[in-house]
């Protein structure tokens, strides 16, 4: 059963993941944006295959939720109509996906010669939100607060910068 | 046949990871570009998740936790600084937006 949802996972995320950079059929912003939800509730579903509970439920609520959102509403706001005309130089396509392939290659010819992670006999970490939430205020709670501290950085340059005049 | 393995995570991520970094590199549209780098953030979320699990340490969760929050607060400044950069240039289209070009 494992094998089947890991799987099942695995290729939808992949699938939408490609989709979201090279559809075939339209180059709107927004069917890419689409496809990357849909990317990011499938890999929810990995993520539940880890035993990762807290961070699948945070993974929908914030990426699918808030960020998808931002972005779909930032491509209403632009209004970009004339952008799915541009052609892209075939040439470029194809070295960068070599490249990109080389690189891929390298990688998961690294990971298959390593010796890490052979499989557990027995099931390891719960990420369940009682232990993350634990470890959060106690362990980490000062890097818990430096975040606050960024997202009200983040929150002051996004007003600033939406200003019509920036000086 | 064999359970689920940490390298088949990690394949999936890297394959994840090179598709993001192939939007990165092939599409000219910004917003895409922003998107793709959204999708190599999230294979590093995967690998480290997968990490925890199989390793039986549950800091890699917490680093996860503490990556999508930077995430949201770069997604948010990152799309306030294309609007500004649209409503100077009306464009979202990386080559002509080449004025730092040498």
């Amino acid at each position: 059963m494992d094998h089947v949802f890991f799987y099942l996972f695995a290729c939808l995320t992949l699938l939408c993941g490609a989709l979201v950079i090279v559809n075939p059929f339209t180059r709107n912003p927004v069917t890419s944006a689409m496809f990357l939800v849909l990317t990011i509730v499938s890999m929810a579903g990995l993520f539940i295959q880890l035993h990762a509970f807290f961070l699948a439920a945070v993974q929908v609520l914030v990426y699918a939720g808030a960020v998808m959102v931002l972005f779909v509403f930032v491509i209403m706001l632009l209004d970009l109509k004339e952008e799915e005309a541009r052609k892209i130089k075939a040439t470029m396509a194809g070295l960068a996906t070599v490249a990109v392939a080389m690189i891929a290659l390298a990688m998961i010819h690294t990971i298959k010669k390593s010796t890490v992670g052979f499989t557990l006999e027995k099931p390891a970490v719960e990420g369940s939100t009682l232990l993350i939430g634990q470890r959060l205020f106690t362990q980490f709670a000062l890097p818990f607060e430096v975040l606050s501290l960024l997202l009200l950085v983040a929150m002051i340059g996004t007003i600033l910068l939406s200003k019509r005049d920036l000086k | 046949m064999n359970p689920i393995s940490l390298q088949d995570y990690l394949v999936v991520t890297v394959a994840l990871f090179c598709i993001g970094l192939l939007g990165v590199i092939v599409r000219r549209n910004i917003l895409v570009i922003y998107m793709s780098l959204e999708l190599m953030l999230n294979a590093a979320n995967l690998a480290l998740a997968a990490f925890s699990r199989f390793n039986n340490n549950l800091n890699g969760q917490i680093i996860v936790v503490f990556i999508i929050t930077v995430a949201a607060a770069e997604v948010a400044l990152g799309l306030a600084l294309i609007v500004a950069l649209y409503r100077r240039r009306q464009t979202t289209h990386v080559e002509d937006l080449a004025t730092m070009k040498l």
